[in-house]
């Protein structure tokens, strides 16, 4: 359980690194090490030379930039966690944060990290397409940003192409009073990876209308996916199915079948997840907004 | 590579190649031996040591990612030699420890959350030591001693929460001048 020797950098600044990454392909980058290193430690990788990019301040922080909250990919998840911008502006990734590994790891593990990793189960990556967040991504060329659901290609796999770095994450910000969230997973254990988890985001207006709703799910297949509940929009929630819709939009969902689950029970679990997610998200907006049904 | 880290309050340097983990450093160049080696890949919380003040997994992070930060292993938690803190007291008193060896890990997990907050729900207690497993204890004691450091801790009347550990947060670059011994510990 000890890693393959490398080479250890830590660049001094963004541009520095994509440097280093360009002219290495065997490198590779480190932040908060909390999946490479037991990586490593396998040998499962087994790269040259690590980049540390966790100090570079330009890949830190959290800020609202017009109708988006910009996360640098190199803050730490707890940051995330306990950020009062992104509770108030983000609050599906604020209720995601708890179910990602457990406090220790998440004092260390990054947002960016999160993402690039692109693991199907992984609830960071799955909050970014379930709210249609954007990837910065930056190279020795310059910076480019990619919608979430075309960067996850498949099982950890990105579009990340060698000496590419993820620098940040945008979230997009919903501006309409009354927004609720709802989250639900099944694991084998309190922390582990999700089997199936669900992600839900609506709007409401002040009778309970359904202005806007979103839902994605992770685990089930080999990204996070996002699934269509336009039928719900412009409906009184009370008034038509929520399980019907998700049934509906679930039942011909290409699911992975591995010794934890089949690939039938994974699709089984979407659907009552995705339903439960969505109630919970109506709840919890009609409780911000005071309406009661 | 040379590698200067902040260890229970005192600069300590050490020569480690880049693939040594902060836990082999700990434990083979320092001798800080009560930082267990349990998985070796962030599963089993055996190697949890405080990174400015937060639990950390010391096997998921290498020797040389570790400057700059202010390191606190298990024996940088009791005042002096030969004395015990209140959370490892309190896992004394309610056999909140068997074989002895996923304790560091715990008391360090409890620890940073009483720093944060004294009156913790059992719910948070939980929450905490969720990154550590015990085979022994069935954790029902370990959340009695957390329970119990809670109210010894509540009932003293040192610094405690958020302002303690601001004013708890080290200097690295006075230590670096002076490399003295800070707050008492050794």
């Amino acid at each position: 359980m000890k890693p393959a020797p490398f080479d250890y950098v830590r660049p001094d600044s963004l541009a520095e690194a994509c440097e280093v990454l360009a002219g290495d392909e065997d490198a590779r980058i480190i932040a908060g090490g909390q999946t490479l290193i037991p990586m490593l430690a396998m040998r499962l990788a087994r790269p040259s030379r690590l980049v540390d990019v966790l100090r570079l301040m330009e890949l830190r922080g959290i800020s609202l930039d017009g109708d988006a909250i910009v996360i640098g990919a190199v803050t730490r998840q707890v940051e995330v966690e306990r950020s009062e911008i992104v509770q108030r502006w983000l609050p599906l990734l604020a209720r995601a944060l708890p179910w990602v590994g457990h406090p220790p790891t998440r004092n260390r593990g990054t947002v960016g990290g999160s993402i690039a990793n692109a693991d199907p189960s992984a609830e960071i990556p799955l909050v970014a397409v379930t709210l249609g967040a954007e990837i910065e991504i930056a190279n020795a060329s310059g910076r480019t940003g990619m919608p979430a659901d075309e960067f996850f290609i498949g099982p950890m796999l990105s579009s990340v192409m060698p000496g590419d770095c993820v620098a940040a994450v945008r979230f997009p910000v919903w501006s309409h009073p009354h927004v609720g969230t709802g989250f639900h997973e099944v694991s084998a254990r309190q922390s582990d990876f999700a089997f199936v988890a669900a992600a839900a985001q609506v709007a409401i207006d002040e009778r309970g209308r359904c202005l806007d709703a979103t839902l994605g799910l992770g685990g089930v297949g080999d990204r996070a996916l996002r699934i269509d509940v336009t039928p719900l929009i412009g409906e009184q929630a009370g008034h038509v199915s929520i399980s019907d819709i998700v049934r509906a939009a679930t039942e011909d969902l290409e699911a992975s079948s591995d010794l934890h689950a089949t690939a039938d029970y994974r699709r089984r679990v979407a659907s009552v997840l995705g339903t439960r997610a969505l109630e919970d998200a109506f709840a919890d907006a009609r409780s911000r907004s005071g309406c009661i049904q | 590579m040379k590698v200067t880290l902040s260890i229970n309050g005192r600069l300590r340097e050490a020569d480690v190649e880049p693939r040594k983990t902060l836990l082999d450093t700990l434990r083979e160049d320092f001798l800080l031996v009560g930082s267990h080696a349990g998985c070796e890949h962030g599963v089993c919380g055996a190697c949890t040591v405080l990174i400015d003040g937060e639990p950390s997994r010391a096997c998921l992070m290498f020797a040389v990612q570790a400057d700059g930060y202010e390191i606190t292993t298990i024996e940088g938690l009791a005042l002096a030699p030969g004395e015990l803190s209140v959370v490892q007291d309190a896992f004394c008193e309610t056999h909140g420890l068997q074989c002895g060896y996923c304790t560091p890990g715990m008391i360090l997990a409890a620890h940073a959350l009483l720093m944060r907050n004294d009156t913790p729900s059992r719910d948070d207690i939980v929450e905490a030591i969720s990154g550590n497993i015990c085979r022994c204890t069935g954790y029902g004691q370990i959340v009695e001693a957390v329970e119990y450091a809670a109210d010894r801790l509540r009932k003293t009347n040192a610094p405690r929460g958020p302002r303690a550990m601001q004013t708890d947060q080290p200097d690295v670059g006075r230590l670096a001048k002076t490399d003295a011994p800070r707050g008492g510990r050794s």
